[in-house]
């Protein structure tokens, strides 16, 4: 399936919202979609309840996250709350050795690669610029330039593609992103070289202030085609619809056909970050539309339709929310800061004369403090 | 022993890398079929493969960005930056994320990457096509920068950024590119003097010149002419711009107490700026006299026509010299 959703040059993109590919409606009724269909065959309710309660778990991470930087615990938190469909949709189409370029806002997609609870808080309470080893998850260090990830993610597929393996390189970026040189360079280099990448491009309407139209004049899905990679347009709150799309991207770019773009429609439900006021830039009955489309609640529908949300699964994922919570609570307030000198690690591989002169300098300082505190 | 090119001998020093170890890319515009537009990837890719000799799209931010993950999945590449001048549209990616991954990441991720630019000016070239943005990378931590001025130091010093497990980035005077010399190929990397170490291009006991790169030449010439006035120039071929070699500078500065330091980027800011400020601090009470800038003004690269009079040459380097020996100078009664 090489597809091109079916855009409409017409669609206004802040409204047309409907103009994707679904298999969930947003009352929660399962419909089929001829190119999507044959990539969730295998999944039946028990795989849905587990896609049910990542989401219900990331939107806790992130409530927790909102709460501890309202107490003060954490510096800022970028809230990725009404886009779960997204992230665990698409990231739970990687394979563990696949490998995931995250932005800032991508909190499910570490959440999904086995990120831990110190890891979605410590970076942003100022303990460290990252806090887990890229290598292990086999997920990027989360990027807060706007699309500079993409580059890295084709250039990590070139590497794959020279080592004869059969992993596949995942670039996440949002609607904003797709303004910026380096994503459509990544595009440009990802078709020219056919490497296993896929694009995932959380459209979720808002740049900061920006309306997606200020980015975009048609479908961002639209674009890809002119680079020669296929794309399609999907309903992010629809988490199945996420995951058949993202396996079907992911599989084309295993078997050696190149990279594939997703376009997610989703929402923003808060702010950009904290530090923003989304009310001094956009109307309540927008979030209003927004959170009849809860990527969560229609999966609740499904599930109750198809008598799988019963009392004791419902008690089950709250307690398991309820303890996650609380760890990534405990992770922010546990936090050990790393002591003064730890700055000058890591500048550099190999010894530096200048950062190790500054080392040296700055703790001749410290210590002067020291000795006058024990006179 | 042989006679080369310094672009012959950056081509050895590639191909020998690349003969080593197979992680080694080279990657950039025009550097497979051609050669490279200063034919210093010459035969690389007829050797190497396109896979390993990667023509790429014509976009700076792509060809650092993909080099990025590239060395984060294990390879070691060599990007060339086909001009000076076309740095800078990647200059976010070497900035934000070349320098600071190592950083970012605590030390899990190395970015053994080796950023190749032919560098500078004195080849009457257009515009964008002589600059000397070395400063700009000197001021972000997490980079090394060097700077070479023979072809045996190209040779060496790029096997040695290629080894490297942090970024390097790496200046290539244009004007030397067909300036021969004796190079020793065999010799190891690994026990040649590190690229970090400058190197006393000519012992003297007057002044001290530091300077890098193609001026090193114009010191060189200076200090022969300085010969015929009985003065002694000792010049400093710095060789690496971060970090500096201070021990090697100092040493220096102590026996002259004089320094003139000379390079073509313009002044305000620049290398020069930082040379004058850390000697003034490392050697204050050894200096005689102020320390003196030799530099190319705070212009836009101008015009080829023109450029000998941005470019400092030898006149320029030995007006200095003057001034920080108290003799007539160009500065002589001037209120300052």
């Amino acid at each position: 399936m090489t597809t091109v959703h079916t855009l409409n040059p017409m669609a206004d993109l802040a409204t047309d919202v409907d103009d994707v590919a679904r298999l969930l409606t947003p009352a929660g009724e399962r419909v089929v979609d001829p190119d999507l269909q044959q990539w969730i065959e295998d999944v039946d309710t028990a795989a849905i309840q587990r896609l049910y309660r990542d989401m219900v778990l990331l939107r806790r991470i992130d409530a927790e996250g909102v709460a501890l930087q309202r107490q003060g615990q954490v510096g800022l938190w970028p809230p990725c709350q009404g886009q779960e469909a997204t992230q665990i949709g698409t990231a739970r189409a990687l394979r563990a050795d696949d490998f995931a370029f995250p932005s800032y806002r991508e909190t499910g997609v570490v959440y999904a690669r086995g990120g831990k609870p110190s890891d979605y808080v410590l970076a942003w309470r100022g303990e460290g610029h990252s806090t887990y080893n890229p290598y292990k998850l086999h997920t990027a260090t989360q990027q807060i330039i706007i699309g500079a990830q993409s580059l890295h993610a084709v250039g990590y597929a070139m590497g794959v593609q020279r080592d004869g393996g059969d992993q596949v390189a995942a670039a996440y970026f949002g609607d904003g992103a797709t303004s910026q040189g380096d994503v459509n360079e990544a595009m440009v280099f990802a078709s020219s070289f056919g490497a296993p990448v896929v694009f995932v491009c959380t459209n979720n309407q808002w740049a900061i202030s920006e309306p997606v139209s200020v980015q975009a004049r048609f479908p961002i899905a639209g674009r890809a085609p002119g680079f020669g990679i296929p794309s399609m347009r999907v309903d992010g709150n629809d988490v199945l619809a996420c995951l058949a799309a993202m396996r079907w991207a992911v599989d084309h770019a295993r078997k050696g056909r190149g990279p594939a773009f997703l376009e997610a429609v989703t929402y923003r439900m808060g702010p950009h970050t904290t530090s923003d006021d989304p009310t001094r830039y956009r109307d309540k009955e927008e979030v209003e539309i927004w959170r009849r489309r809860d990527p969560i609640d229609r999966v609740e529908a499904l599930l109750r339709a198809e008598d799988a949300f019963d009392d004791g699964f419902v008690a089950e994922v709250a307690a398991d929310a309820d303890a996650l919570a609380a760890e990534v609570r405990q992770a922010a307030m546990g936090a050990v800061t790393r002591e003064p000198l730890s700055i000058f690690d890591d500048v550099y591989a190999e010894p530096h004369s200048g950062i190790d002169e500054q080392r040296v300098a700055y703790a001749a300082y410290l210590n002067g403090f020291a000795a006058t505190q024990e006179s | 022993m042989v006679q080369l090119t310094m672009a012959k001998a950056i081509n050895e020093g590639l191909r020998r890398a690349m003969a080593d170890d197979p992680k080694v890319l080279v990657m950039g515009e025009d550097i497979g079929k051609l050669g490279g537009v200063f034919r210093v990837t010459d035969r690389l890719q007829e050797e190497f493969g396109a896979k390993r000799v990667i023509d790429t799209p014509l976009a700076e931010s792509g060809i650092v960005g993909t080099a990025v993950g590239l060395a984060l999945r294990g390879f070691r590449p060599v990007v060339e930056i086909q001009f000076d001048g076309f740095v800078y549209p990647a200059f976010d990616q070497i900035v934000c994320q070349v320098a600071k991954l190592h950083y970012r990441t605590r030390g899990n991720v190395r970015m053994p990457l080796t950023i190749r630019i032919p560098w500078a000016g004195g080849v009457g070239a257009a515009e964008h096509h002589s600059e000397s943005p070395e400063a700009y990378f000197v001021h972000t931590s997490g980079l090394r920068v060097v700077a070479v001025s023979n072809p045996q130091d190209a040779y060496v010093m790029l096997r040695q950024a290629i080894a490297s497990d942090d970024p390097v980035v790496y200046f290539e005077p244009k004007r030397l590119y067909h300036t021969k010399a004796e190079v020793h190929l065999d010799v190891d990397p690994a026990d040649a003097p590190p690229m970090g170490l400058a190197r006393v291009a000519r012992e003297g006991t007057d002044v001290t010149v530091l300077t890098y790169g193609a001026q090193v030449a114009t010191a060189l010439d200076a200090a022969l002419a300085a010969e015929e006035d009985g003065i002694s120039l000792e010049v400093i071929d710095l060789r690496s711009l971060s970090p500096v070699d201070y021990r090697t500078v100092g040493a220096s500065v102590r026996k002259t107490g004089r320094v003139v330091v000379t390079h073509e980027a313009a002044r305000e800011a620049g290398v020069g700026a930082e040379l004058v400020a850390s000697v003034t601090e490392r050697c204050f009470h050894y200096l005689e006299t102020p320390p003196v800038r030799v530099t190319g003004h705070d212009i836009p690269y101008p015009p080829a026509k023109l450029e000998k009079h941005h470019v400092p040459d030898l006149d320029r380097v030995l007006d200095a010299v003057d001034r920080v020996l108290d003799r007539p100078n160009s500065l002589t009664g001037v209120e300052q």
